[in-house]
Order: structure tokens, then C-alpha cells, then sequence
């Protein structure tokens, strides 16, 4: 079976060239340890532009 | 006894009306005039579109919101108003019209001694044929402004999966329904939420999704794109935009203006000067936003409404209005106080402050038409403005006409913007960005334009916990429970 980014990229000349991730980055966006660091750290970027715009 | 009169009850006007109220306490009247009887939680009306959420999730009443808090609530629509009062009355006042409270049609003249206007928009869908008339929602497509607009986008939405699931193939469309349109962004978290709604229902194969917009470039949403931090790289908002559309098997059209809706299809017209026909079983299409209609009265009762308001109904505020051409316009043309420069007791706050030109650079097809994303002015950026706005007002009101104005400059300011691309505990995905400033300042930034420092995004679950914690603390923020001061815009 084809792997997904090689299934994305056929798909049309549009998404030819682009950039899709693979399995390993597509997993870490619902990799539940990986996404509560996450949590926090965008927490803490979001804040600080918050508080600068305030 | 002074009195502040707001008009709209959004995000910038009732954060405008609640802190004045707080901060005037009883020595002052706040007057809040909104049609709605209900306060939305608009980010929200996205999973309310796809069924995740209920109407009642996303709205409450706001009579017993304002009851709390001291201030005079009237389920109304403004008019005109009068800055310089009337033959009749000297003093300046807003005419309104109820819409509720048992005296629907009813008109009355509210007088003031400060004004905010904070009307938001009105929904233009009778700007591109097909789609709706005036600020009315067409038959052909649905829409998830409003949380009606949400419930019944969701229940269409519904039946398209039943057609799916009995073999029926389906093509989606979603995106702007005008070359002049804003709010990309919601047009985005809709088409991503339905894709994952439609894997969730296991029908996602049987489903053709295509985005529409008017965008130049994928990813401008109306601020001309963002360059942020993405794996150690500075990145365009094309490249990661493209990236994540191309992953969910989404195809796009960019740079069109939606000319004329019919059952089933569209036309358009591209910004190279073509145009073509697109067919659709369930279309999406976010209308252009305008100002909702104010007239502005002399006391001699002759119009000033060009005085106060500008062409597209939105009013003019400290800006710089003939900045002239994309080369020469500046950060610093944008507003820092939202003082109308004619009368100094009016403010607007929100989307009903006329911004000084567009952020995207400008754009037309050879045939004359405009098709460039307008400036979004709705979320942080609102509750900020809205703050900012009554803080001034209230220095005005107690410490007199010289106090010092507070400014709120989106060209100072940065937002946070969370991006649902799919709701689930633990398979849901957003886009978190933040980007600062708002409005580009290549003075200070020559390359991109804003600090990259504080520019970045990234799409996962984190993301998604994030929107759906800001749900539940901003309904708590606009409900006035307990420390809803510390929770910031």
C-alpha cells in the first residue's frame, strides 16, 4: 500500500508541490505526550503576545 | 450623571459596556442597544455547523448578564444617530428600533453624552447574486455566521452525509462568496472541520471538497499572508497553508470572485480575467461584510452620514484615510484611538471602525473587479480595541474633556488565532498562530513585516485543546463570573 504522502502528492498538479508531512510528523500532532508539552508551550508563546499587546 | 451609550453587543461592544460599567460604577448610565437577545460565541458556530455543538452551547441571554452588571439593556436596532441633536432636542441622541421586549417596531430617541459604535457588520449576502438578499441568507448555500446560520448549515450538512452513505457522491465548496470578502479564517475551520467530520462518518471517500477565495495566495487571510516559525524555519503562510490542504486532500481556487449563486453552482471570475462556472451539492460561501446602514442627522436634519461614515457604511475614526496608493501605506495609517475626528464623543470599536485601506496588497482582474481579501478586524483584536475604547471613554467621563485617550493601535498589537481543523479529545487538530503585529510594519520589519520572534504556528491536538479551553473561558469572561477581569481579550 502506498504511503499516504505519496497518495497526497498524486493527487493533482496543485499539491504536487507542496509540502506534506509523513507519518512520523502526522503522528505527533495527536501523540498525546508530545501534544501536552505542546500544550504548554504554546501557552506560554500565546501569552507573551498577549501580554505585549495589552 | 453622564451616559454612555453602546451600540452593538459583539465582542468589542460588550467588552466596551462591561468594563465601563465596572469601572463607572453607579455614578454613570450604560446604555447597551443590540438587536440579538442573545450573545454568540462566534468562533464556535464552526462545530455548531457540523453538529458538534448546539446553538445553545455557543449563545446566552443577555438580559440577565446586563441586569448584573447595572446596565441598561435595549433589544434594539440603531438607526441614525443625531451628534449635534435636533431642532427638538439638544441633546445628541441615537434613534432605535426594537426588535424585541414586546415593542418590536417600535422607535425611540436615546440621548448620550458618549457614544461606541460597535454594530459589527452586516452580512452582504445580497452583494453577489444568488446568495442571499440584503443581510438575508440565501437559499442556495448555508453559512455559519450567525448560530442559526450554524444549526441549519449542520442539519444540510447531515443530509449530505445520508446521500454519501447511500452511494451518492457529493462535491463541497466552501470558501468567500464575493471578491470584497473578509473572515477567511472561519471559511477555513469549516472546510477542515467537514473533511474530518466526513472521515469520522466514514464517507470521506465518497465526498469532492474544493476551496474558494479570494485570496491571492493561499494563507493571506486578509492580512497579506504571515511569514512564522515553523521547525527552525521562517516560513510563508503559502507553504504551510498549501501544506496542509494537499495533506487533507482538499483541491483550492484561489484569487476568485463568487459573481452569481444558482442552485447547484456558481460563477466566478479570476483575477486573471477568466471565468468559469463551479457545481456544488453543499456550498459554504462567507459573504462580504458591510456597515450596517447608520445615517448620521445635522440638527438642521440635513445628512452627514458621508461625514461620519465612510463609503462602505463603516465609521471613520483617527485613521488616515487618503494614505493613497499600496506604496505608500504605513503601519501608522491605522488607528491608535477610534475618536471620530468630526465628533470627539463618538468612538467605534470593532469591525464598525472604517479601516484606512486594506492589508493584502490589492488586487483586480483585468476587467475592473476588485478581488482582495478586506482587513479582519474581528476576535482579539475586537476585545482589545473594545477595552481600549472604554477606557477612554470613562477617563473622558470622570476626569473631563482633556483626559488622556488609551490606544489600541493594530499596528502595535499582536492576536492569537486558533484555527479548528477537526474537533475530538484526543483527534482533533488546530492551528495555533500568533501573529505580531496584526497589521504588517515593514519600517520596522523590512522582510516580512512583523517580529518573527512572535510569529509562528503549528497544527496539532495542542492546538485543539487550546480552542476548545478558550470556548468555555470566554463565555465565562462574557457571563461576568467570577474573575472574568482576569482573563484577558
Amino acid at each position: 500500500m502506498a504511503k499516504q504522502e505519496e497518495v497526497n502528492f498524486a493527487r493533482n498538479e496543485q499539491s504536487e508541490t507542496t509540502m506534506i508531512p509523513g507519518r512520523f510528523a502526522r503522528k505527533m500532532r495527536t501523540c498525546l505526550i508530545w501534544q501536552f508539552l505542546r500544550f504548554v508551550a504554546i501557552n506560554i508563546k500565546m501569552l507573551i503576545v498577549v501580554s505585549k499587546s495589552h | 450623571m453622564a451616559r454612555l451609550l453602546v451600540l452593538g453587543g459583539g465582542v468589542a461592544g460588550h467588552t466596551t459596556a462591561t468594563f465601563a460599567a465596572k469601572w463607572l460604577g453607579n455614578g454613570h448610565e450604560v446604555v447597551v442597544v443590540t438587536p440579538n437577545a442573545k450573545w454568540n460565541w462566534i468562533p464556535s458556530n464552526i462545530w455548531v455547523g457540523v453538529g458538534q455543538m448546539t446553538k445553545e452551547e455557543v449563545t446566552f441571554d443577555l438580559a440577565p448578564v446586563y441586569k448584573k452588571a447595572g446596565i441598561t439593556y435595549k433589544q434594539a436596532k440603531a438607526v441614525s444617530l443625531n451628534p449635534e441633536g435636533s431642532e427638538k432636542e439638544s441633546s445628541p441622541f441615537c434613534t432605535i428600533e426594537y426588535t424585541g421586549e414586546d415593542k418590536t417596531g417600535e422607535t425611540e430617541d436615546v440621548t448620550y453624552d458618549y457614544v461606541v459604535n460597535a454594530t459589527g457588520p452586516k452580512l452582504n449576502f445580497g452583494a453577489t447574486p444568488g446568495l442571499g438578499e440584503g443581510s438575508q441568507l440565501g437559499e442556495h448555500t448555508v453559512s455559519v455566521c450567525t448560530a442559526d446560520h450554524a444549526e441549519h448549515a449542520s442539519h444540510e450538512l447531515q443530509k449530505t452525509i445520508e446521500k454519501m452513505r447511500n452511494g451518492e457522491r457529493q462535491k463541497f465548496l466552501i470558501g468567500t462568496g464575493h471578491g470584497m470578502c473578509t473572515c477567511q479564517g472561519a471559511a477555513f475551520e469549516y472546510i477542515f472541520n467537514i473533511e474530518h467530520e466526513l472521515n469520522k462518518a466514514g464517507v470521506r471517500d465518497m465526498a469532492d471538497i474544493k476551496w474558494i477565495s479570494n485570496e491571492s495566495f493561499l494563507g493571506d487571510f486578509g492580512m497579506g499572508g504571515l511569514h512564522m516559525k515553523v521547525g527552525g524555519y521562517v516560513v510563508s503562510s503559502k507553504i504551510f497553508s498549501e501544506s496542509l490542504y494537499a495533506e487533507r486532500g482538499v483541491d483550492w481556487m484561489i484569487g476568485a470572485h463568487v459573481s452569481k449563486v444558482e442552485k447547484g453552482k456558481i460563477e466566478y471570475e479570476l483575477l486573471d480575467g477568466s471565468t468559469g462556472e463551479e457545481s456544488f451539492d453543499f456550498a459554504m460561501l462567507i459573504p462580504p461584510f458591510a456597515g450596517v446602514g447608520l445615517k448620521a442627522y445635522a440638527k438642521d436634519g440635513s445628512d452627514i452620514t458621508d461625514v461620519v461614515f465612510a463609503p462602505n457604511g463603516f465609521m471613520k475614526v483617527d485613521a488616515k484615510y487618503d494614505a493613497g496608493a499600496y506604496e505608500n501605506w504605513k503601519a501608522s495609517d491605522w488607528p491608535r484611538t477610534y475618536q471620530n475626528p468630526t465628533y470627539k464623543n463618538m468612538f467605534a470599536a470593532g469591525i464598525a471602525f472604517a479601516p484606512p485601506h486594506i492589508i493584502s496588497k490589492p488586487m483586480s482582474s483585468p476587467n475592473g473587479t476588485p478581488i482582495n481579501p478586506t482587513p479582519p478586524r474581528t476576535g482579539m483584536p475586537s476585545g482589545i480595541i473594545g477595552k481600549a475604547v472604554a477606557h477612554s471613554v470613562c477617563d473622558l467621563m470622570t476626569k473631563g474633556e482633556g483626559a488622556h485617550l488609551h490606544e489600541a493601535s493594530m499596528a502595535e498589537m499582536g492576536a492569537a488565532c486558533v484555527a479548528s481543523a477537526g474537533k475530538g479529545l484526543t483527534t482533533g487538530t488546530a492551528a495555533a498562530m500568533t501573529v505580531y503585529p496584526v497589521v504588517p510594519d515593514f519600517e520596522k520589519y523590512p522582510g516580512t513585516g512583523r517580529d518573527t520572534d512572535y510569529t509562528f504556528g503549528e497544527i496539532g491536538l495542542a492546538g485543539h485543546w487550546i480552542k476548545h479551553i478558550l470556548h468555555f473561558m470566554f463565555i465565562h469572561k462574557a457571563q461576568l463570573k467570577p474573575g472574568w477581569t482576569l482573563i484577558p481579550e
